[in-house]
């Protein structure tokens, strides 16, 4: 079989997939320092918001929208209610934000039950793409553009806008942007539900490939983390590199030494903290 | 955090009702109460088969009345969060703190592998749910019965079938990479070697795989059919992306016990058609206990039984065989505990025996997927009766090897 190619795109998916689920959580790290450990669980309530717009009759874009949004709300309502209390005590985010997703993970349990519940492609992209002797997955593809296109208009949005000024400039030293009259408040607020949004969309987006099931949180949670120390805190462009390195190094890690799957995970991570602790891209240190 | 304050209250009035009548007790020990423990997972992403477990349990005791033989049943559910740590501590409380007599549970091996030890010093008979070889073989537990499967049990009997029935020359298998997972590989590519059929390939994916694209994209062609020794969620997402990238019909799909357990099923569509499974149950079961068990758990919850609701239902059933037989006294754990090892009834599963390690001596089902009233069931093609963990080999000969493993017996076809 054309195992090269083949794995090549199988990289790609999964990496436009990482991206999609690491966005947010860079976004919020970069700017808040907030090592938001809902947010596995944010990309699982996006997978079952999703589920259950399409149970009431929606398309899986629809539905994603509506994951998205919804998942937005309870960012938000996190940061305000929760995390606002507890700025400036990292070691209480980081409990109160794992405290709060095994909140959500018995929520989703509650709720959508133990089953794992699969969300259908839709029948556009049921059927396999067959192109010069190669069957891949039309979806899979798919899911590679909307990565690329949600990267592009994250990119836009924080080198054009001046809400991604405001953010660039939190990032680089938040007490100077206060003092030139940015309103932290307000702009972290702003940038949690958008990190939460990424998640949300990334669950309802990656639904087809994953399927909802309890558990999908922590197994997110800690693609995330890799990604995003791979390419480091504060930088968009790390993340979406870090995303396709990440997917090219599992995919083939686990097609030719599939002893060593998660060695050849983690290792990475472990070369880069150790030689260049602040990621491939980033300019902060931890 | 409201089960734990029940049960910490129920604890704490048992306890002072203990201390008050201790003087009693002794000559009123057929009155009392027989105390069940049930260890299983509400909590994690193992709940699904955990909460089957106690639905399956509840199903029997509400059957009988909440009794078994002539007494009443205290049942008292601890959830393990499916982690060894917790399953030790909540058997502990169990054990000291609720002082149940009996044990059902855990569900996952390396549960009842973390409360192994503790068993045995508290000498609690135990029915266990978990399917770990060696529970039962090279390190057997006095105290265990297993009325469900050993890992590679019924994956022999698949093995058998592929090579003589279904005349598979060359096979690929794919597990979880847990125990569990390897085990079952390993005692089918045993069997389908020693029938003249060739594993030229075997693939272990981590049991949180995010995808199974890059396995998938690694299949040789040139097999017949691939036996899927997956558990929980995992062969349901393996036979979806499977399709998806268009592998269907080049190579056909068989699954070990749980690669598409009823569970699962309920979730799938027209993808999981024909597919052959074995296992120890369906809920298509013939059988007179059966007829009435499945229909009933339908009704009460909606879905069909599968592996874990029917592993603690027909753990009820021997559990209360056992009692009946000596006298009801649940106190006297060596005389239960032998008693526990010579049933020999019928059982939702069908007939039931253990051999001297504890393990279940059983019917085993070849399950085909079909579609039955609009949902997605495994009607049985056949039965092999009688089937040991053993398989047909001599229990001394095969305990004088190693635990099967990823390694073990070693893979001389692979391509």
């Amino acid at each position: 079989m054309q195992f090269w190619q083949i794995q090549t795109l199988n990289s790609f998916a999964l990496g436009g997939l990482l991206f999609l689920l690491s966005s947010g959580f860079a976004l919020i790290f970069g700017l808040m320092r907030i090592a938001n450990l809902t947010h596995g669980a944010l990309f699982m309530l996006g997978a079952y918001a999703a589920v259950s717009a399409m149970r009431a009759g929606f398309g899986l874009a629809l539905a994603a929208v509506i994951a998205a949004l919804s998942v937005a709300v309870v960012g938000g309502l996190i940061e305000r209610l929760v995390l606002r209390r507890l700025s400036g005590n990292a070691q209480g985010q980081v409990l109160a934000t794992l405290g709060l997703s095994f909140i959500a993970s018995d929520f989703c349990l509650i709720v959508w039950g133990g089953d794992t519940i699969p969300i259908q492609t839709p029948a556009m992209f049921q059927a396999p793409l067959r192109f010069m002797g190669l069957i891949f997955p039309t979806y899979r593809l798919v899911v590679v553009g909307i990565a690329v296109v949600v990267g592009m208009v994250l990119y836009l949005l924080m080198e054009r806008t001046r809400l991604g000024a405001m953010i660039r400039a939190g990032v680089d030293d938040m007490q100077m942007a206060r003092a030139v009259g940015i309103r932290a408040s307000a702009l972290f607020t702003t940038v949690f539900c958008l990190g939460a949004l990424l998640a949300g969309l990334g669950g309802a987006v990656g639904g087809p490939i994953f399927s909802a099931y309890p558990g999908l949180d922590s197994d997110m949670l800690s693609l995330a983390l890799i990604v995003v120390i791979l390419g480091g805190i504060g930088s968009l462009v790390g993340t979406f590199v870090a995303s396709f390195i990440i997917g090219f190094i599992y995919t083939f890690g686990t097609a030719l030494l599939p002893d060593l799957a998660y060695v050849i995970l983690f290792l990475p991570m472990v070369i880069v903290i150790a030689f260049r602790p602040t990621g491939l891209f980033g300019t902060i240190r931890t | 955090m409201a089960m734990d304050r029940r049960q910490f209250l129920q604890g704490a009035a048992a306890a002072g009702v203990g201390v008050a009548y201790s003087g009693m007790s002794l000559g009123q020990g057929s009155t009392d109460p027989i105390r069940l423990g049930l260890l299983t997972v509400k909590t994690g992403p193992l709940a699904s088969g955990g909460i089957d477990m106690e639905r399956g349990l509840d199903l029997y005791l509400k059957e009988h009345g909440g009794m078994m033989a002539g007494r009443r049943v205290d049942l008292i559910v601890a959830d393990t969060g499916g982690s060894p740590a917790t399953a030790l501590t909540k058997t502990q409380e169990l054990v000291e703190r609720n002082k149940v007599q009996v044990l059902t549970g855990p569900l996952a091996a390396f549960e009842a592998l973390a409360i192994d030890d503790y068993i045995r010093t508290q000498k609690i008979p135990t029915l266990s749910v978990a399917a770990a070889e060696d529970m039962t073989q090279r390190k057997a537990n006095p105290w265990f019965v297993r009325a469900t499967s050993s890992s590679a049990q019924c994956s022999h009997v698949m093995a058998y079938h592929c090579a003589t029935v279904l005349k598979y020359k060359k096979m690929i298998v794919i597990a979880d990479d847990i125990a569990y997972g390897q085990e079952m590989n390993a005692g089918f590519q045993r069997v389908f070697e020693e029938n003249g059929g060739k594993i030229i390939q075997k693939l272990f994916p981590p049991l949180t795989a995010p995808d199974y694209g890059s396995f998938i994209a690694q299949l040789k062609t040139d097999a017949d059919a691939i036996f899927l020794g997956f558990a929980g969620s995992n062969g349901f997402r393996f036979v979806r992306q499977f399709n998806e990238y268009g592998m269907n019909g080049k190579m056909k799909v068989v699954g070990g016990m749980t690669a598409l357990d009823e569970s699962v099923l309920r979730n799938m569509g027209d993808e999981a058609l024909g597919i052959l499974t074995v296992c120890w149950y369906s809920s298509e079961l013939n059988n007179p206990i059966n007829v009435k068990f499945a229909p009933a758990f339908r009704k009460a919850y909606g879905y069909d039984p599968g592996y874990y609701a029917a592993g603690t239902y027909v753990n009820g059933e021997i559990l209360n065989a056992a009692l009946l037989s000596v006298g009801g006294n649940a106190a006297n754990k060596d005389a239960l505990m032998a008693a526990l090892k010579q049933t020999h009834i019928q059982t939702a599963r069908g007939p039931v025996r253990f051999d001297t390690y504890g393990n279940v001596v059983g019917n085993i089902y070849i399950r085909r997927v079909e579609r039955k009233d609009g949902r997605l069931v495994n009607a049985v093609v056949q039965t092999y009766p009688d089937v040991s963990q053993f398989w047909k080999y001599d229990p001394k000969k095969f305990l004088a090897e190693p635990v099967y493993s990823r390694d073990w017996p070693p893979a001389k076809n692979l391509e």
